[in-house]
Formats: C-alpha cells, structure tokens, sequence
C-alpha cells in the first residue's frame, strides 16, 4: 500500500515534467499550426544550458535556482531565433513542410550540442535545499520530486491566467483560431507569434532544466521527450492546456505504474492508450474538431496529367544508366544503389497515402520493418528460401497494414499521422522486447540471398527489377479510377460521399496498398543488408520516407523519386564525409524548405511550366 | 407517386430542438422551395434527407423505398443527387473528370486499378457538361474555375445518375442576378424534361417567386406555412418571421 | 480619404483585378457593386493587405499602403469586416471586441461596449456567448462591431447582406445609416441592389476586375441600361 502510493506520487512529479514540455508545444501549435519536431531539442538545450550555468556560477540557492531561470531564458531566446530566421518565413507553406523545418532544426540543435558539450552524459548538482526527503507512510520520498509536483499546477494555474485574463491571452487565444483576421484587426501577429513561441520554447527550457537534479543530460533526450509531450498533446486534444494536463497525468502514472504491473511492455503501454484514445475520442481527450480552414489562398492541388515527353525521356535514360553500369561498379557502390532502389519504392508507397490520399503517416517505417522481420524471421525459424521469404513479408506486412489501417484511416491530419506513429512505436517495441523471438536489440543475422542471388549485382538487379515493377504498378494506379477516387475523397469528403464514393474504404485499401510496398522494399532490404534491427521500424526511419516525399514535392508523382535518390545519395555522402554530417544535412534541409517549398520535383515543374508559358 | 414523402422529421442537437416533426412531399417535376431566417432548421432538414444527419424522429420515403438514416451514399446510389452551399467538387481534377467520377461511381468501376481515366470513354459526361453550356470549360481544372460555373459543375455532377430527386442547397448563393436566372431556369427546364422533383432553399426572394411551383417556410424548426408562392408570400406570419415589408 | 488608382492584382497568371480605381471621401457611402467573382472581394483584400496588390496605388489619409502589412493598414484606420464574418467562435462577445480594440484617433469619440450594445441591441443581450453559438445575422453584427471597436476612419464592408433573411438586411441598413450619421466614411460591396440603394451615396460597378461605370446612386438609378448590362435588375 505504502509503495503504491509513493509511486503514485513519483508518477505526478513525471506527470508535472511532462506538463510542462507538452505545455510549450500546444501553446505554440495552437498559434502557428506548426508541430514543432525541435520543441525536444529546446527541453535538451535548457537542461545542457542549466547544466552549464549551474556548474560555473557560485554554489548555493542563487546559482542553481538563477542558473535554471537563466537557461529557461535563454532557450526561450533560442526558440525566438529559429522562430525568426526560419519558420517565420514558412507560415503558409502546408503543415508537414514546417514539420520537415523543424527536424532540419533537430538535426542542427543534436550536433552543435555535440560541438559544445561533448559526447559524454553530464551529472549536474541536486538542488540546494531540497536534497533531503521526507517521510510519507514510513517512506522516505524526495523532497525534490514534491517540488515538482507543485509546479506543473503552478505553471497551469499561471498559463490559464494568461490566457484568460490578460489582453495578450485574448490576441493569442483569437490568433488560434484566424490570424489572417487578428491581423487585419491591427494586431502585429509577427510579435505574437514571436512571443509565444518564446513562452513555448521557456517552457521546455523550464522543463529540461528542472531535469538536472534528477537525471544525466545526454544527446538523446530530445528524441526521447519529443515522442512523450508529441503523446500528452495529441491525447489531451491539440491545442488544449487542460487537455494537456489530464494526459500528462495519465501519462506520468501510467509510466510509474505499467512498471510495477507489466514491466515487459512499459514501451508499448504508452502508445497502446494513445491508440485506444484516438479511436474512441478522435481529437483527444479535450480537443476539438478543427474548424474548416478559413483565409488560405487557393489551395487546391494541381491536376495530375501524364509525364510530359522531356520527363519520359530522362526517365528513360537514368533508367538505362541503371541497368547499363552497374557491371562496372564495385561491391560498395552497388550496395548503395541496391538501398537507394529500395528507398524509391519506399518513398513511392508512402506517397501514395500522403499524395492522392492525403493522409500523413509519422509511422511508415512500421511496414517497412514488419516487411523486414517477415522475411528474416520467415528465414530463421522457418527455413524458408529468400522466394518465399520475400513473398511472405509483403502479405504479412498487408494484414497488419489492413489492421492498422482500420484505424488510423477514421482520423485525419495530426491525429492520423500521430495514431500511425503509435502503431509504428508498438510494433518496434515488439521487435525491442519480445528478445525470445526477435533477438531485441541484437536483431536477426544471417539473413543472406540464395545462392543464385548473392552476387551483389545479380542482388542489384533483382532488386531493381521489382522495386521498379512495384513503383510503376504505383504510378498506373494513380491514374486509374481508384487513384481518381483516393483523390477525390482528398479533395473534398462531402462531394465523394455524394457520389457514392466510400471514402473509408478507399482510404483503408489504398494504406494497405501503401503497407504492403512498402513491405517489399523492406523484405528487399533484410536480404540487401544481411540482418535486420528494431531501427528499420524506429521513428528516425519514418521521418526518412516523410523526408524523401517532402523533399521531391508531394504534388508530383515523380516527387518520391527524385527524393529519395536526392536523400540518400547525399546522407551516403554526407556521413562519409565528415562526424557532423547532421549539422549539414539539417541545415540542407532548413535551407531546401525555404527555397524549394513544392520540393524538388515541384520547384522543376514550375520552372519547366514557367519557360513553356513565356515561349 | 410522390418523387420524396417525408413524415414527422425531427432532430435536437444538445437539447435544442432543430427541426421539429416536419412533413411535406414534393412530386415528379415539381420545384419545390424551402425558406426560412438563419437557424431556422433548413440545412438540418436537407442533411437528414441525404443522408448526412440521422433524424431522431421520424421517415424519409423515396418513390415508396423507405431511406431514413441510410448512408448518403446509399442514399445517392438510389437516386437523389445534390448540391452544396458551398459547391463541394474535386479541384485537382478537370471539369470533365469531375463528372466522370459520378458516371464511373454510378458503373461501379471505381477500384479499377490498371486502365488510366484518360483511356476512358467520356462521351456521357461530354454530353452532360454540352447540357449545361460548359462544353468549353471541360479541360479546365476545377480549382481556378470562376463560382457561377462551378455551381454549373456541381449541378452536372448531381445530375451524372439520373436522380428522381434534386437537393439544391442555396444554388444560387453568390451568383449574380442574371446568372441566377439562367441556372435556375435551366434547372427547371431539366427537371421538367427528366420528371425529376427538386427541393431547393434559397435566400433571394426573386428566385424563390420566380422559379418555385410551391414554398414551405420553415421557423425555429417547424413549418409554419404550405403553398403556392401568391399564398406564402401573402401570409402574415411569414412576412412577420421572414419577409419583412420589403417583399 | 481613400484613392485607388491602376490596382491590380493576380492569382498565379490569372489577372484579377486590373487597373481598379475608385475613391471614397469623408463621410461619404460608397457601394461597390458587381457579380460574384467581379472582384469585389479581392478589392476589398487588396486594399487591406491581405492579397498583395501587384501594381497601383493605394492612398489612405494622403499616405500610400500598397505593399504594407495588414495590421499597420488597420492601425492607420481602415477597418475590415469580412465577406465570411470571420467571428472568433470559441471567444466570448466581449472577448471578441477586445481583440478589435484600438485606441481612438485624437478628439474622436472612442467606441465602447457600451455604445456598441446601443447600436446592436441584441448583442448586448449575449455579452457573454461564445461567437460560435450565435446567428448568422447576430455574428455578422458582431464582426462590424468588433471592427468598430477599432475606432476606423474608414469602414470596408464586404457583403454584408449576404445570407441574411430580409428583416435582417433591414436591420442592417439601419445600422449603416447610424454609423454614416456618426460621419464614419464606408466602402461597400454589394450584389443586392436593394440593400446598396438604401444606405449609398455613390457606386461604382466591377466587371471581371475592371471598373466600368461611376456614378451616384441616383445616375445609377436613373440609367437603366448600365444596370441592365452589368447588374441585370
């Protein structure tokens, strides 16, 4: 009894960390309708930035409760910075855009965070004056977690109060809903913006300071809070304080007590209730339906036509530069090209559910992954030869990709993509920690071609060859009428039901289509690599296909094409190349945001349109 | 026959009683106008009829086959084609493709995965758009199409079936006075053509009394008056709720 | 106090207005009056800020706005009401006025809440209801008043009559002509010729992004031919 309760109570003093991460982020969603992926890297900055002042100024109440204050400060100056040289400019580019932004900016923030504090975890001091604990039942609990359960309804109490009861609370509260408007009310919405993405970026800076006391700070806490507080905002419904504070509270006890209950799935519990709340409350658990977009200048997308000759005809001839060369390449370069062959299929069929589906996934990777182990576990345990090991993954990875789908396709926009991240999580915390089967952390091995294939050219061409026939199987759907209905369920959800279009159904197939290409790249890649790991299936893999789409331009179908061959040429090289290769690839990608916003397929077309239209 | 019979219909949304048991039917042919102030219950009405909202109380008949509570879907594919307030079409396709969407729905040849749309025969929807005079405009894609035709567009999709019944909500919102006269008169025209019974809500009075063979004037979600347009515009009542003096 | 001279504006390589021109003096009521798609709305947006003109110039108070940010046009004293009401549904009435305030130019009577309630009465009856749960006709009372808690000197109305039921729209006119006796300037846009006859002065009519005719309401009534080509009434 004694030890429930103080578990409890160590699951609020998680609950109120959490609160005040989630806090910044729908805060800042809220306002500027950015998801904001770098929000984790803000609470790891006011934790290293904590770390530094506390461990130079004088010892004592002044140095660290001033250095915490200070490095709250001073990331929130941070967040001011990004907010002003880049996303400022992208406030009208479409929403994953920004999202691709503000991972530029992970990137960025992980290496020059490695530039400066190093590789090593870092321990800072515990706070003076609450080093102690105190007796509750008969148990000692720390004095340190009891402050922190204070502040999370402190900040709370503070947030609504400013939001309710000051000027400034009312500009941001109506900027939530139509800045356009607010803005032509007289109301500077650049400053607006500015300042509450420095509350925003404050209050992860808070977060991630108060954090010393408790844990070793280290490069990988952005990540790993980002998928939490993206977890609390998204059940508590986007947007919403009091949403995110309810969740935050589930959240923290469900973490303090899964451990207790169910240790060998703590990982998966999580994304398990995020799951269960979306498909019962599909805005969360305070949130509300977004209204329809008001303001947007034409947003419709452009038609889809056949390629033009000049397109055809490149195509034609990479093609051939892709069958005609390879002999004369060695075993690294074909390894490369047998990779990025995959990653166009991969990118292909993650297109098609974001392109003419318009549905964002945050969790592609998942079929990917599940493509991967069903051919090394159809090989381990079942013998089988790479044939059927590659036959099985897709239709395996098709059943889960109907299952998941039946889910995920009933959302829409930040709760779908948040809903395919949670299946994407519970599927690697499976891979993770079912270690009997999947080999955990060590993964699968031995999972080499057949004889006939294990040259690696002969590999190459196989792989070329059904990555091509599943990419362009893709292509022709896109055309063909049920392409024609994923996009008009897309375009407008009140027009094709009117016509007898079951959007559900078109979504849900065309997410299993998606799943099961995506599945053959990933059987594909087992086989290419030798041995497969939970990282096929980990966020950092998704964000890889959002990459690629995004870079080569959603509204084209060549779009997935040219970037996935444009990313992973240049992060082949790239980490080739030099130890800091995020730093460039980050700023790469910051920089293709700003000046390419339709992507590289996109920026072509208009350029190649723009000339037509002057001659 | 009636073309639509609708009997008692009711819906309350929070405790607030929206529409409150409603019954009317409109016949083959037949223009039919539903009017009424804002939040009066019109598009409560019209929702439930296809389908988008289910009533609490009350059925919904078309040519005799029970509907209520069917999916708008379901609805369409049994013959009501409809057009929205705020015209609903697909703006990253030509005009032409836009209605052949509704004929290849109508053939169920949707989950078709290979032959391209392009390699498709669309002499019916050609037909169709020369019907509605936007021969010209098929090539062009939906997005940067101007409002009047859109609404033109919207129309030929909801005809693209052969629907007995035509829900027109506010067809004429946002058009200029002459072109609200054409639509209307051409809509008209077919419907006589095709027997085919039109309900519309409309907020310019001069196309309700110029175009409706009959009015029902909804208030606070009851029909407070039934009639030809002579009567209804007569009525005491609704010049107090509606109308005003200057009708 | 308003000249526009040459605007022009464009949608990608869709020319939408061209070469608009038309002015408003002080106190004075001015309708604006065309089709749907006429470009009466984007003249309203172009002047505002919100679509960037693309040439021409805009004069307000003898100073130019072309190219200048929505807010620093508005704090100057042009106030914007929205074809499409654009309340602020999850603020309360009050809530939404106070996003609207701005201080009142020197020897100006400042709008309040107050006499704001006085001039819609049954907004002062729902202070506390959130914009969302209210009528179309109550929001679009709502949106002028939140504009005028901006204390313009100049009013840009952009249908205002639009989708409201006939004593609605009566109401309405009464409302212009208050504001018009308080000596506030207006530009309205207009397709209902009715509505535009009772509250204006002058009119100008729009025709697929052009200015094709000036005049008083009383020319424009009396020319039976200019109403008959482009308004066909």
């Amino acid at each position: 009894m004694e030890n429930l309760v103080l578990q409890a109570l160590s699951g609020l003093a998680s609950a109120s960390s959490l609160f005040l991460v989630a806090s910044g982020l729908t805060v800042i969603f809220g306002v500027t309708r950015i998801v904001n992926f770098a929000h984790g890297s803000f609470y790891m900055l006011g934790a290293y930035l904590a770390w530094t002042f506390v461990t130079t100024l004088p010892r004592g109440h002044l140095g660290f409760w001033g250095g915490v204050l200070a490095a709250a400060l001073l990331t929130g100056m941070i967040g001011v910075l990004v907010e002003v040289l880049i996303l400022r400019r992208i406030y009208r580019a479409p929403e994953l855009f920004q999202l691709l932004a503000t991972f530029g900016v992970v990137l960025v923030v992980q290496d020059l965070a490695l530039l400066t504090w190093g590789a090593q975890d870092l321990l800072g001091p515990r706070a003076p004056g609450l080093r102690g604990g105190t007796e509750i039942l008969g148990l000692r609990f720390p004095d340190y977690e009891l402050f922190l359960i204070a502040v999370g309804p402190v900040v709370l109490g503070l947030l609504l109060l400013l939001f309710h009861r000051t000027r400034w609370g009312t500009l941001v509260r109506a900027a939530t809903q139509d800045r356009e408007m607010v803005g032509a009310l007289g109301v500077n919405q650049r400053w607006l913006f500015t300042s509450v993405f420095f509350l925003g970026a404050c209050l992860a800076g808070l977060g991630g300071a108060l954090q010393l006391p408790r844990e070793s700070v280290n490069l990988h806490m952005d990540l790993a809070i980002i998928t939490e507080a993206f977890v609390v905002v998204v059940v508590g419904g986007l947007g919403s304080l009091a949403g995110a504070a309810l969740a935050a509270l589930l959240i923290g006890e469900l973490h303090a007590f899964g451990i207790l209950v169910l240790p060998k799935i703590t990982l998966v519990l999580v994304f398990l209730v995020m799951a269960l709340v979306l498909v019962v409350r599909p805005h969360g658990l305070l949130g509300r339906a977004p209204g329809p977009p008001v303001g947007g200048a034409n947003t419709a997308e452009p038609v889809i036509r056949p390629a033009p000759p000049a397109l055809r005809w490149l195509g034609f001839v990479a093609l051939a530069a892709a069958v005609a060369l390879p002999p004369f390449f060695g075993d690294y370069a074909l390894s490369v090209l047998t990779e990025i062959a995959i990653f166009v299929l991969f990118a292909a069929s993650l297109h098609l559910i974001m392109g003419p589906g318009g549905m964002a996934s945050f969790g592609h990777a998942a079929y990917f992954g599940l493509g991967a182990y069903g051919a090394a576990l159809a090989a381990k345990w079942l013998a089988a030869p790479m044939e059927v090991g590659l036959l099985l993954a897709p239709f395996a990875v098709g059943v889960f990709g109907l299952l998941f789908g039946w889910f995920c396709v009933r959302l829409s926009g930040v709760y779908a993509a948040m809903l395919t991240l949670a299946f994407a999580q519970i599927a690697w915390s499976i891979a993770f920690q079912w270690v009997e089967v999947t080999g955990g952390d060590n993964g699968i091995l031995g999972v080499w071609p057949d004889a006939w294939a294990s040259s690696k050219l002969v590999f190459y061409y196989l792989t070329l060859a059904l990555c091509l026939a599943a990419t362009l199987l893709l292509r022709r759907i896109v055309h063909a009428p049920f392409g024609y209905a994923l996009r008009a369920q897309r375009d407008s959800a009140l027009r094709s039901e009117a016509i007898g279009i079951d959007a559900f159904r078109t979504r849900w197939l065309a997410f299993a289509l998606a799943a099961v290409m995506a599945g053959i790249a990933g059987g594909l890649f087992a086989y290419a690599k030798g041995s497969v790991f939970p990282t096929f299936m980990g966020i950092p893999r998704s964000v890889d296909a959002l990459i690629m789409v995004l870079l080569g331009g959603v509204q084209t179908l060549s779009g997935p094409i040219i970037g996935a061959l444009a990313y992973t040429g240049l992060q082949e090289q790239l980490v080739r190349l030099t130890d800091y290769w995020r730093l460039v690839l980050g700023l790469s990608i910051i920089a293709l945001v700003l000046f390419f916003p339709q992507g590289l397929a996109g920026a072509a077309r208009s350029a190649w349109e723009a000339r037509r239209g002057d001659a | 026959m009636a073309t639509l019979e609708v009997e008692g219909l009711a819906k309350s949304f929070g405790g607030v009683q929206a529409v409150r048991g409603v019954s009317f039917a409109v016949a083959p042919g037949e223009m039919l106008a539903l009017i009424g102030p804002n939040g009066a219950g019109k598009s409560t009405c019209f929702n439930m009829l296809n389908g988008q909202l289910r009533p609490d109380a009350g059925r919904v008949w078309l040519r005799g086959q029970d509907i209520t509570g069917l999916a708008p879907r379901r609805v369409w594919r049994l013959g009501v084609g409809r057009t929205f307030q705020i015209t609903a079409t697909f703006g990253s396709m030509t005009v032409l493709e836009n209605v052949q969407m509704a004929l290849l729905s109508h053939q169920r040849r949707l989950g078709g995965l290979w032959t391209p749309v392009r390699a498709m025969d669309c002499a019916p929807a050609e037909a169709l758009l020369a019907r509605l005079g936007m021969a010209e405009q098929a090539e062009r894609p939906c997005g940067i199409l101007a409002y009047g035709d859109l609404k033109r567009v919207e129309l030929a999709i909801a005809l693209a079936n052969d629907p007995a019944l035509l829900l027109m909500d506010e067809p004429t919102a946002g058009m200029a006075p002459q072109e609200r006269v054409a639509l209307m008169a051409l809509t008209a025209g077919i419907a006589r053509e095709r027997g085919i019974a039109v309900l519309f809500t409309e907020h310019d009075m001069d196309v309700v009394f110029a175009h409706a063979d009959r009015i029902l004037v909804l208030d606070r979600g009851a029909l407070i008056a039934q009639g030809a347009p002579a009567a209804v515009r007569a009525d005491p009542r609704v010049r107090e709720v509606y109308l005003g003096a200057g009708h | 106090m308003l000249e526009v001279t040459g605007l022009s504006a464009h949608y990608g390589r869709a020319h939408i207005l061209d070469g608009v021109a038309l002015s408003v003096g002080a106190g004075e009521v001015v309708v604006l009056l065309g089709r749907n798609g006429a470009g009466k709305s984007t003249t309203m947006k172009a002047i505002m800020g919100l679509v960037p003109p693309s040439g021409g110039s805009l004069r307000f108070l003898g100073q130019e706005i072309a190219g200048r940010e929505p807010f620093e046009i508005a704090r100057l004293g042009l106030g914007y009401v929205p074809e499409e009401r654009r309340v602020f549904s999850e603020l309360t009435v009050l809530e939404n006025l106070e996003v609207g305030r701005k201080p009142a130019p020197a020897g100006a009577r400042p709008w309040t809440p107050e006499r704001l309630f006085a001039l819609f009465p049954s907004l002062g009856a729902m202070q506390d209801r959130p914009g969302g749960r209210m009528s179309g006709g109550e929001q679009q009372m709502l949106t002028i008043a939140r504009t005028l808690m901006g204390n313009p000197r100049l009013l840009l109305l952009d249908e205002p009559s639009e989708g409201l039921a006939p004593v609605v729209v009566e109401r309405m006119a009464d409302a212009i002509r208050a504001l018009k006796a308080e000596g506030l300037s207006i530009l309205l846009s207009e397709q209902n010729l009715h509505f535009a006859r009772a509250v204006s002065d002058r009119a100008t009519i729009i025709e697929k992004g052009r200015i094709r005719w000036d005049g008083t309401m009383a020319a424009l009534m009396a020319a039976a031919e200019v109403r008959e080509q482009y308004l066909s009434v």
